[in-house]
């Protein structure tokens, strides 16, 4: 069973945005949605290795900074060329003030 | 003189990926967050107005033109459906490609699939094309797009204001995409799975001009190709014209826009007709910026930015002394300066690039 890890404080992640976590030596994407909920998914495009922290989140939807592509961040799926491949998603759960993922 | 091997398969394309010049991390201008997603912000609102002005526009000329035909009267009124139908769709093309234009996909969506159609572009291969233009600008052997190549060939650029060039071989490829078929280039940036997305578009078009063909013949008359498939011809002119400055006589092989990008101003028609793409520097650091928020992006980031150059006149007495220099001197390109306080260049990465190499301060003529 993977562990629990503290990545950020809530109110490090403003509504509908995202910021980039990295843990042992990988690179992961937090989310607070415009319901204020929250989602982990991998940190780098399926498409290129881009950082996707540098994107731009649109309701459910992570856009990658380099060439538009698309994923929902809930499911890793992913919606818009050039992306075919999905991110990995990872459980969140909130302790207080605090955001944490299982990787 | 260095030989370029610009062709996708090539030796300079594994050189590229090898060095790790292919993919690599560009320099970008530094922009708070908060900013910066204010600039990337979606709207409806400024495409739907220019959808509506730039189809109302194509409606009324084709309309007055068919009116008049065939007397001399509707030239005028070709000429301008023209540009707008073979240039206006290439900035059309571009920005919905991207997905910026509107907040909504399907109106993207939309758009994408009839500029394309226009333009005469396959629009699943030239999705990813245009990525790998996007993840290597002006990397020989890399990039699909670079217009002048070394030696530039100014006679294939003079045709292509005609469309010439460019729309034969977009229909040549339709026709071999609908037996089946991908080249071997295409097939070498498209995945698989998207492949037979490029054959069913392909066999769409070949129907679509059947049928404009087939009426063409009925009625005796060219007529029904001033309107679809002819304009790609007649009216390429302007998108050439103001795309050929996006990178020419720029510098090849860097890692860094400001090197290899251009951005001019330009006149309120040709931005139209352009949709922006003038602030090309600006573009290409951060595509995921909508075109009706690149003039603000410009005045974000200008003070980072080598100095845009003031009209297309002036960018033209520019460009067209390197490229007829490259016709001598493969090596020998533009540099442009940084203003005061921007971040410099990295010399390390772009030695060539900033006139450090021996090769470009004493280029020798070719042979
Ligand atoms: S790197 Fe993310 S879409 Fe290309």
């Amino acid at each position: 069973m993977a562990d629990w890890i503290d990545a950020c404080a809530k109110d490090d992640i403003e509504e509908e945005d995202l910021i980039r976590f990295d843990h042992d030596g990988r690179t992961f994407a937090i989310y607070r949605s415009p319901d204020d909920e929250f989602f982990c998914t991998d940190g780098l495009c399926t498409h290129e290795n881009v950082h996707l922290s540098d994107g731009l989140v649109m309701d459910y939807t992570i856009e990658c900074p380099k060439h538009n592509g698309q994923f929902d961040y809930r499911t890793g799926a992913a919606k818009r060329a050039p992306v075919c491949v999905n991110l990995g998603t990872y459980p969140v759960r909130l302790d207080g003030d605090r955001v944490l993922i299982q990787v | 003189m260095n030989k370029r091997d610009y062709s996708l398969l090539g030796a300079n394309a594994r050189k590229a990926v090898e060095t790790g010049l292919s993919a690599a991390d560009w320099y970008l201008t530094d922009i708070p967050r908060k900013d910066m997603k204010a600039l990337m912000q979606r709207k409806d609102g400024p495409a739907i107005r220019d959808a509506i002005i730039l189809f109302g526009s194509m409606i009324i000329l084709a309309g007055i033109g068919i009116a008049l035909w065939p007397t001399w009267w509707s030239v005028p009124f070709w000429l301008g459906y023209g540009v707008l139908y073979g240039s206006a769709m290439d900035s059309r093309w571009h920005e919905c490609g991207h997905g910026t234009a509107f907040k909504t996909p399907w109106m993207n969506n939309a758009l994408y699939q009839i500029a394309s159609f226009c333009m005469v572009r396959n629009p699943v291969t030239w999705r990813w094309g245009h990525a790998r233009h996007h993840t290597d600008t002006v990397i020989v052997g890399r990039d699909p797009e670079i217009v002048a190549m070394r030696p530039p060939a100014l006679f294939r650029i003079a045709l292509n204001f005609f469309g010439i060039l460019d729309a034969f071989s977009g229909w040549k490829r339709m026709l071999v995409n609908a037996t089946g078929r991908l080249d071997a280039e295409e097939a070498s940036y498209i995945p698989e799975s998207e492949q037979p997305k490029v054959v069913r578009v392909a066999r769409i078009w070949v129907v679509i001009y059947a049928a404009v063909i087939t009426l063409a013949v009925a009625t005796g008359s060219i007529l029904p190709l001033m309107v679809i498939g002819l304009p790609r011809l007649y009216g390429a002119w302007h998108h050439v014209l103001t795309g050929l400055l996006q990178h020419a006589g720029l510098a090849e092989n860097v890692i860094d826009h400001r090197l290899n990008s251009r951005t001019v101003y330009m006149n309120p028609v040709s931005r139209f007709i352009y949709w922006n793409m003038n602030y090309h520097c600006e573009h290409h650091m951060f595509p995921m910026v909508p075109y009706h928020r690149l003039p603000d992006l410009h005045q974000r980031i200008k003070h980072d930015l080598p100095a845009p150059n003031p009209s297309m006149w002036h960018a033209y007495c520019e460009v067209l002394p390197i490229l007829r220099h490259q016709l001598r001197y493969h090596d020998d390109f533009l540099q442009r300066d940084l203003p005061h306080g921007a971040a410099p260049y990295r010399v390390d990465l772009h030695r060539t690039a900033l006139g450090m190499a021996e090769n470009v301060t004493t280029a020798v003529p070719a042979e």
